[in-house]
């Protein structure tokens, strides 16, 4: 196991990120967010906490679980748990920030993106993501990002954050 | 553990098997407050829809939960189809399965007939209603409004009253309250409990008022205006005033409290009118739970996650 980001650094990395995402959007007004559940839910939450901070406002937060729009079936073996989903607020011309720890094949943040269209026309969807693994098996890509990274087939990445995992790191994993 | 392919009864279900159902029919229960009240998680799957009985509730509740899963369903009414000119069951269902049918829903007055069926076909069977036998979606519909209401259903006492020998509700509750720990009580006339009651478990009460005392929940039968004629009991009106619920009795019930029925109600019968529309009674939420709790079973025995496990 290989440590790629600390907690410093992961600290840093949400901070540039939702910056970018003021930046870009010039300003907070039309903004929500939404995490994809699980870690992303977690994220989504501290990004909505530094933009508010930094724009003086309160920001909508959603969180989304993607299980009944998932295309793999027929891969899973054990019953999926269906969380639920909270988007509570109005998302009619708004411009979603989607959020989630990896961005690897694609096909969740298709699944997030049928989902949240069902909820309402939103103005933009921008995704934010904290690694881009790359192998995309479907024309996505991040808007924003913290880390690009190159893996084998071997080999896999955790971002593990407090909430879930009880630490804020960045590891890659040879599976055995 | 193995899971289950069909859904026909609620006998030998685990507490956790039927918590699992019951925490995704949360998720979809939620899914019916969208505006757009659809998910894709049944998209492709044909679903057949087979009410030899007569029905409401079950049969639009079904219905709805199909097609909120994005599934194609068929619909098959016994009074308007070939049964009227003799054909069986075993026919009936052989020649609607040659049409590529993933899920059979049925309701039958013959005990056992979703069993038989899904003994000779490769489809999968959830039963709405097999004769006296059991009704498990109803079971779990109920289980699912207590829960929400009283966040558990473990150490709440719970009485059923009503027509006890003829009610695969009933049977399906108690199997169902059993399995999640709840305090059962059964209260009939003599004449409306099963032979061999006594072996289930629960307490019987004759005597209504002793039942409802102190209960959480009081689910209330339908009295079947038939019986009236058959020798069960004496009169409609002396069952009402014997063992209808009205206000005075559930007065007599725990300071939380919901008042239950299946549904279709005989008001003044088993029930009061003013019972049926009080704060207490859960009547249409359970209707609303049913379309939830129903996506929910549907979503888990989804056909479209079979083939990994080569059953």
């Amino acid at each position: 196991m290989i440590e790629l980001m600390d907690k410093t650094q992961l600290k840093r990395s949400l901070k540039r990120i939702a910056h970018e995402i003021v930046e870009r959007n010039k300003g907070a007004k039309n903004l929500v967010i939404i995490g994809i559940k699980n870690r992303g839910e977690y994220l989504a939450e501290r990004l909505r906490s530094i933009i508010n901070e930094a724009e003086k406002t309160e920001i909508p937060l959603g969180s989304i679980d993607i299980t009944l729009y998932r295309d793999d079936f027929k891969e899973m073996t054990a019953s999926p748990y269906v969380g639920g989903t909270a988007i509570i607020f109005d998302i009619e011309g708004k411009d979603v920030i989607l959020v989630d720890d990896v961005l690897y094949t694609g096909r969740t943040a298709r699944a997030a993106l049928d989902e949240i269209i069902d909820f309402g026309r939103p103005n933009s969807i921008q995704l934010a993501v904290i690694v881009d693994r790359g192998n995309h098996e479907y024309p996505i890509c991040a808007d924003y990002v913290a880390k690009y990274i190159s893996l084998k087939d071997s080999e896999y990445v955790e971002v593990r954050v407090v909430e879930v995992d009880g630490e804020d790191k960045i590891v890659k994993v040879t599976k055995e | 553990m193995q899971p289950r392919k069909h859904l026909l009864g609620l006998e030998g279900y685990s507490r956790d098997e039927i918590l699992e159902i019951l925490d995704h029919a949360r998720t979809f229960r939620a899914v019916l407050e969208r505006d757009i009240k659809k998910v894709p998680p049944l998209r492709g799957v044909t679903i057949a829809n087979l009410f030899f009985e007569p029905s409401t509730r079950t049969r639009m509740s079904f219905e709805l939960a199909e097609k909120r899963m994005s599934a194609d369903v068929v619909n098959f009414s016994a009074s308007t189809s070939s049964l009227k000119k003799g054909e069986s069951l075993r026919d009936t269902v052989e020649n609607i399965l040659s049409m590529k049918i993933d899920m059979i829903v049925i309701r039958h007055s013959a005990t056992g007939a979703p069993h038989y069926i899904a003994r000779r076909c490769d489809s999968i069977v959830i039963n709405a209603g097999d004769g006296s036998h059991e009704h498990p979606t109803q079971a779990l519909l109920d289980l699912f409004t207590i829960r929400e209401k009283f966040g558990e259903v473990e150490g709440l006492k719970v009485s059923l009253i009503g027509d006890i020998l003829h009610s695969r509700v009933i049977r399906s509750n108690v199997l169902g309250l059993k399995a999640l720990g709840a305090q059962v009580t059964l209260c009939a006339p003599a004449t409306l409990l099963p032979v061999g009651v006594e072996n289930w478990g629960v307490k019987i009460s004759h005597d209504v008022e002793e039942s409802v005392t102190g209960a959480n929940v009081v689910n209330i039968m339908r009295l079947q205006l038939e019986r009236q004629g058959s020798g069960y009991i004496p009169s409609l009106r002396e069952y009402s005033r014997i063992w209808g619920i009205d206000t005075e009795r559930v007065d007599l019930m725990s300071e939380n409290r919901l008042i239950m029925h299946p549904g279709p109600m005989n008001r003044g019968v088993e029930i009061t009118q003013d019972v049926a529309d009080s704060e207490d009674s859960v009547i249409l939420e359970q209707v609303t739970n049913g379309v939830a709790v129903r996506m929910a079973v549907l979503f888990l025995l989804s056909p479209l996650r079979r083939e990994v496990e080569g059953d």
